[in-house]
């Protein structure tokens, strides 16, 4: 159990670094305001997992240039836990990817819960790795 | 009741990130296990790199050396290389970019021995991955299989499916990160149907060699991986379709129709 809570805590940690969130409102906690990773920011800030202090709040992404267009996220943590993510910016044209946004909300906040123990093709490179999901597993404790 | 043990490490190595997670407590002999897996991983950058002037790749390349004057592995990768090339019906070379660069196998190949020396000395629940392309061994728990998120192509920080078994080979060929760089043999150029194909089967030397192939065919993978036994495969074209074969429902999570 105790790893099971390791692993979640380290996997939002890597979801914040990948999502690059700042505080945009203020946090309803009275807990210090959650660290504020920047895109390739240095992997210290990966242990200071926001939820360690239960924090609460609504949170902004940065815009994220992916390959189909720029992605901005807003999420919303209740004492740490992902509650709600809300799409900014991103593709909402018709066709067989119309509901790609929508499938990738549901997928983030699954991801949280899923327990994965690796990832798949998401770290090719050293630099990539550093705010990948799969370093975040890696600094799960055992 | 406390959990078993388990030990991570990850190792900078050829230009990406190796990660070791060995589930239960270590004895000496995988602890030393883990330390000549990681020297191996290594001296395959050493004698494989091709970034390297004088890694035996390079000097086999300008001619400098034969491939008899190599270390044995290097045969036995360039064997690889070939047998891929006659499995792939032509959609895959080692000498694609004009030169000799095996390096689409070298890592698959490279996990899985590393996989290997783990489990020879007792090591028998492990995953290994070599930059997102992953060999397993055993499982997460007793009775729980590995779970295996599959990163989303097009959608950074996001899993498009998760792969969940025993004893499985993941690999992920696609263009996240490093752009286009699988180049089509038949013209030398990037290829671009897929944003990324993840192959899933039982040893990762094949999976990831396979897996390179499957990226350059595009969507005529779909009917080349259905025919190969042991193999499944789900794909993400670059215009945010996905497919998969009939057997990756065993295996992974599928898209719910829309």
């Amino acid at each position: 159990m105790l790893r099971a809570v390791a692993a979640t805590t380290a996997t939002v940690a890597g979801l914040f670094l990948l999502l690059a969130l700042k505080p945009h409102q203020s946090p309803t906690a009275a807990a210090a305001p959650p660290v504020e990773p920047t895109p390739g920011g240095s992997p210290s800030a990966v242990p200071s997992a926001p939820e360690r202090d239960g924090t609460s709040g609504t949170f902004t992404g940065d815009t994220i240039d992916t390959a189909r267009g720029p992605v901005q996220v807003r999420v919303t943590l209740a004492k740490g836990r992902l509650t709600a993510i809300a799409v900014l910016k991103g593709e909402h044209r018709e066709g067989p990817s119309a509901d790609a946004l929508a499938r990738l909300t549901k997928r983030a906040l699954a991801a949280q819960n899923a327990k994965i123990d690796a990832v798949s093709g998401a770290t090719f490179t050293s630099e990539g790795y550093r705010s990948s999901l799969q370093s975040a597993l890696d600094r799960a404790d055992g | 009741m406390a959990e078993p043990r388990t030990v991570r490490h990850a190792e900078h190595v050829m230009g990406t990130v190796f990660s070791f997670d060995l589930r239960g407590a270590p004895t000496p002999a995988v602890t030393a296990a883990l330390a000549d897996a990681v020297a191996w991983l290594h001296r395959v950058d050493e004698v494989f790199s091709t970034y390297r002037p004088g890694s035996q790749i390079s000097r086999l390349d300008r001619g400098e050396l034969t491939e008899r004057q190599c270390d044995p592995e290097v045969a036995e990768v360039l064997e690889l290389c070939r047998s891929t090339a006659r499995a792939a019906d032509g959609w895959f070379s080692a000498t694609a970019g004009g030169r000799l660069d095996p390096s689409a196998v070298v890592k698959g190949w490279a996990v899985e021995r590393a996989s290997q020396l783990l489990y020879d000395v007792g090591a028998r629940h492990h995953s290994v991955s070599g930059g997102g392309d992953l060999q397993t061994r055993g499982e997460a728990a007793p009775g729980t299989p590995w779970r295996i998120g599959v990163a989303h192509p097009l959608c950074p920080g996001d899993l498009i499916t998760v792969v969940t078994g025993r004893d499985l080979a993941v690999a992920t060929s696609g263009t996240a990160e490093r752009g286009p760089h699988i180049l089509d043999p038949h013209t030398g150029r990037p290829a671009t149907a897929l944003a990324s194909v993840t192959l899933v089967g039982r040893h990762l030397t094949e999976v990831d060699a396979l897996a390179t192939a499957a990226f350059a065919m595009g969507d005529a993978a779909r009917g080349w991986l259905r025919a190969r036994d042991g193999i499944e495969a789900f794909a993400v074209t670059a215009d945010a379709r996905t497919w998969w074969t009939p057997g990756f429902a065993a295996y992974g999570e599928v898209p719910v129709p829309a």
